[in-house]
């Protein structure tokens, strides 16, 4: 340990720390280099172990996004491959002056606000029964997660028979026939399956905040008198507050991305469609890569724009802030 | 008096528990109901069957088009979560463990990947796809579920990670062994329940996507069956395909169930510590 005394034990510290990576070239001292060279070995560990994820990530995002621009300035109709030729921005003049691009963003705008304030009371509830209910917790947390787990289009296959006239059990609850034929209605059920199929993930999140509410807080404020109200908005919502903001935002961008309900239950008839049935139709159906890639181009700046004020809005609450990075 | 409360109380949580359950499970119970009525009577409204039948889990077994889709939906959730959970067990080491620059700049991505609309991928993966020629293929439905799937398996894992104990690791470094040896003999085995949660967990999610499973196939060689439901047809073309559509619908919902009822506190515990604390 102490054979070259030279450097105190607070020096050789300090210098550690003002230059915590360098790597010594030479191999004589007996001190430092063990822990250089593990440091190194970490740094090269680290790269490498991240390496296939990110490179995965990236070359099936970042790479298509960009070709996607690249698609979106092309006048580019698989039907007519001879017409494929590079047009600017006239794709996005012609959607952006569409009106069923606009119905389809009020569409996808409306489902968003609705689904995700209905979720956010309702998932409160839940999550709150889910942590707090004296009997059958197991019960419940089982059967919350079934609507988590379920394939989405079997829920919707089961919404779709559920108010198919003659069918279901709930198509005569409305006098006037067929709720799936009007758009009203078939907004309405739509986001009665959206708020069935995702609430209990909302609550999932929204417990995981319940846990940190320190039970001697509840106590305390009990006996000072404080209502069961008093004690939610006073002491649980505050300390939850970073939970709810997480919640809301992974829940406004899913929701933003609506597809599945939409397909089996309307398939877009009735001016139900979403942004994202809409692009659909116009690349599978429609086999019109251009204006196709337009409209992903446009939905990727949208939901860009929502993630952006999220975070502007709520700073380090956001999820990714990472003071739950560091070890 | 106090005796007397806490029954109120708990009667009252039951009340409240029946209410979710009942939520929860009467659509699951509903497509399950039509998928065993008789043709005869799938169209009377009744909640329970009057007359039960296994005619339409016949029906589809039967056929190509749905076995063939099953085939496919267990291959390619199997195949891509067995690749996520490893790219992502070995990046959420990394995370959890090392220091090393871009490390934020990972986290980052993999939270903007978790936030990305996928529809904008469709039109540009559906080209390029097409001329690499794995469209309409396992492997072009494997690659962007295990992109969406990588997030979700790095942020839970990363939680799990930093809950194992990790003087064990120093105490097998001190004993000779490398940071490599470390994590395989030491840590893995501590690990392997965090790693098995985070594969049901990817499991459920390459399962349940619709989106790419109808854009970037066309033929039966590689639909799974949430995108084969949509193009079911009864025993013959003319048939009304609702209780073959149903009874399908049941099959792909059984290893949900499965998992739900087995795993509940691992499902549970791996998506609240996942999501928030990651």
């Amino acid at each position: 340990m102490s054979i070259n005394a030279t450097p105190t034990g607070a020096d050789v510290a300090a210098e550690e720390t003002r230059r915590p990576a360098a790597v010594p070239k030479q191999r004589g001292g007996r001190r430092k280099p063990p822990l250089s060279e593990n440091k190194k070995a970490e740094r090269k560990l680290g790269l490498l172990l991240c390496a296939p994820a990110a490179l995965v990530m990236i070359a099936v995002t970042a790479y298509p996004i960009i070709y996607s621009v690249w698609l979106s300035l092309q006048r580019f109709d698989l039907r007519f491959p001879d017409q494929r030729e590079f047009i600017g921005l006239e794709n996005y003049v012609t959607v952006l002056t569409n009106e069923f691009w606009w119905t389809a963003f009020g569409v996808t705008m409306l489902i968003t606000v609705v689904t995700v304030a209905v979720e956010l009371v309702l998932g409160m509830g839940l999550a709150i029964i889910m942590h707090r209910t004296l009997v059958g917790r197991g019960l419940v947390r089982t059967s919350a997660l079934i609507p988590y787990g379920i394939v989405t289009v079997v829920a919707a296959f089961s919404w779709r028979y559920a108010w198919t006239p003659g069918t279901g059990y709930l198509a005569d609850l409305f006098s006037d026939g067929a709720p799936l034929t009007e758009r009203a209605s078939s907004l309405a059920i739509i986001m009665l399956a959206e708020i069935w199929k995702t609430t209990p993930f909302m609550a999932l999140l929204l417990m995981a905040g319940l846990a940190l509410v320190p039970e001697d807080l509840l106590k305390a404020a009990s006996t000072d008198g404080a209502t069961a109200w008093q004690k939610f908005t006073k002491v649980m919502l505050p300390v939850m507050k970073p939970a709810i903001l997480v919640a809301l935002l992974f829940r406004t961008l899913d929701a933003f991305r609506v597809f599945d309900n939409i397909f089996v239950l309307t398939a877009g008839g009735n001016e139900t469609s979403s942004v994202s049935m809409l692009a659909y139709n116009n690349l599978i159906r429609g086999l019109n890569l251009g204006i196709g890639s337009t409209m992903s181009v446009l939905i990727f700046i949208t939901v860009a724009i929502i993630a952006f004020v999220f975070v502007k809005l709520f700073g380090t609450a956001a999820p990714g802030s990472d003071d739950g990075e560091r070890r | 008096m106090a005796v007397e409360t806490t029954t109120r109380a708990k009667l009252r949580w039951g009340l409240l528990d029946v209410l979710v359950v009942v939520f929860a499970l009467v659509p699951v119970l509903w497509i399950a109901s039509l998928s065993f009525k008789t043709p005869a009577t799938l169209t009377d409204g009744n909640f329970i069957p009057r007359e039960w039948t296994l005619d339409n889990y016949r029906t589809i077994f039967h056929t190509d088009q749905f076995v063939r889709a099953l085939v496919n939906s267990i291959g390619v959730a199997l195949i891509a979560t067995l690749i996520a959970v490893v790219l992502g067990a070995m990046a959420a080491y990394a995370i959890s463990r090392l220091d090393f620059p871009g490390k934020k700049l990972l986290v980052g991505v993999s939270l903007l990947i978790a936030m990305f609309p996928q529809v904008s991928l469709v039109s540009p993966l559906f080209e390029i796809e097409r001329q690499l020629k794995i469209f309409d293929t396992w492997l072009g439905l494997i690659l962007p579920y295990i992109t969406f799937a990588l997030p979700l398996a790095i942020y839970t894992l990363s939680a799990f990670f930093k809950q194992i104990p990790w003087d064990l690791e120093k105490a097998a470094k001190m004993d000779g062994a490398t940071q490599g040896q470390a994590f395989r003999r030491v840590i893995a085995p501590l690990a392997a329940p965090g790693l098995f949660t985070t594969a049901i967990l990817v499991f459920i999610f390459c399962w349940n996507d619709f989106l790419f499973a109808i854009s970037l196939t066309s033929t039966e060689r590689s639909r799974t069956v949430p995108a084969a439901l949509s193009f079911f047809t009864g025993a013959s073309q003319f048939e009304d395909p609702t209780g073959a559509i149903c009874a399908a619908a049941v099959v792909i919902t059984v290893p949900i169930i499965l998992f739900v009822l087995f795993f509940q506190r691992r499902i549970v515990s791996g998506l609240t510590s996942g999501a928030v604390k990651g």
